[in-house]
């Protein structure tokens, strides 16, 4: 049941900040808020990237995997910038890796 | 259905190979998880954002507190505050529908919506009908992955991966459309010192605290001059 409830609170604060700025600012947002906005989300992203690989330190057989994906990745996406096409390639190499290499 | 809405499913097409590729690994990835389609269906109808029902994984696995979900989610999608202040004119004008389409505004639909010319369009039609079709095809997506994780049986040992791979893939655009690269630097710092120090237990809220902090200060040192 807790699990439903967290998905509650996801749904819930996710629609509250859809919604905001049009009951909150309808003309212009607080300065504080716009540069919270252009700078926090990319730092959201670099901290989710640790906490996926929180994991990986452990030996070498969880690191080296880890490693050669995320290269997969940045070089696919850096190639053809298309993220399912990075994603997609960079999850079949890590679960090869994981499975049959390592 | 009329031209805006032709026009609008034309466009969501843009979206179709993206939504349902991450769709399926969202739903492969709960079903490897142990959360069948009753769960993943819930998200994907009632949160719609990806990259936060990516990182909901790993707060349902780990059954984080409500606090620590409520801030994830305020952290991870912050951002949607201020789409929302980008199409505040635009919306303004929608009479019908209005509700959905708000709630519906993900960062795909946002490009498109922005990004689009829509004089000569009927504006109810066509920003309800591209919701509409990018919302059904991130569902669909979901639902065949929920489901192929159940008929295909295949080792999706190592499917947690396909959460990294997009948010490495989210950093990189991030860094490509920004010229400030300080505050991700440090917070690839910050949160590698708080994984050392705290574990990964405390992980998410310390980090979290470190990286608002981290960025008050650079704002008050003039870090960033052009806000």
């Amino acid at each position: 049941m807790f699990s439903y409830l967290l998905i509650f609170v996801m749904a819930a604060v996710t629609i509250a900040i859809r919604f905001a700025p049009f009951v909150l600012f309808r003309k212009k947002a607080p300065a504080f808020i716009l540069y919270l906005g252009k700078t926090l989300p990319a730092c959201a992203m670099a901290m989710l990237v640790v906490y996926c690989v929180r994991n990986g330190f452990d030996s070498m057989n969880d690191f080296l995997p880890q490693c050669i994906a995320a290269a997969a990745v940045i070089i696919s996406y850096h190639l053809k910038k298309n993220t399912a096409l990075s994603v997609f390639l960079g999850t079949l190499l890590y679960m090869f890796l994981v499975q049959r290499v390592f | 259905m009329k031209r805006s809405g032709k026009e609008a499913f034309r466009d969501s097409l843009i979206i179709l190979p993206a939504y349902l590729v991450l769709g399926i690994g969202f739903g492969v990835l709960m079903n490897a998880k142990g959360y069948g389609f009753v769960h993943s269906l819930l998200m994907s109808v009632f949160i719609y954002a990806g990259s936060m029902q990516y990182a909901g994984v790993d707060l349902l696995c780990s059954s984080a507190s409500v606090f620590t979900t409520a801030l994830m989610t305020v952290m991870v999608n912050i951002r949607h505050l201020f789409y929302g202040v980008g199409v505040l004119d635009k919306y303004k004008k929608i009479t019908k529908h209005r509700i959905y389409d708000i709630f519906a505004l993900t960062d795909e639909t946002f490009s498109i919506v922005c990004s689009k010319d829509l004089s000569g369009l009927d504006l109810n039609d066509y920003c309800f009908h591209l919701s509409f079709f990018n919302h059904l095809w991130w569902i669909s997506g979901t639902l065949l992955g929920s489901i192929l994780g159940d008929i295909l049986p295949f080792d999706y040992t190592g499917i947690d991966f396909s959460m990294t791979a997009l948010f490495i893939v989210i950093v990189i655009s991030q860094w490509k459309n920004s010229s400030d690269h300080l505050p991700v630097i440090l917070t690839f710092l910050i949160s590698a010192v708080c994984l050392f120090l705290f574990g990964a237990g405390d992980f998410l809220l310390s980090s979290m605290a470190g990286i608002v902090i981290m960025l008050s200060v650079l704002r008050k040192t003039g870090g960033e001059k052009d806000v």
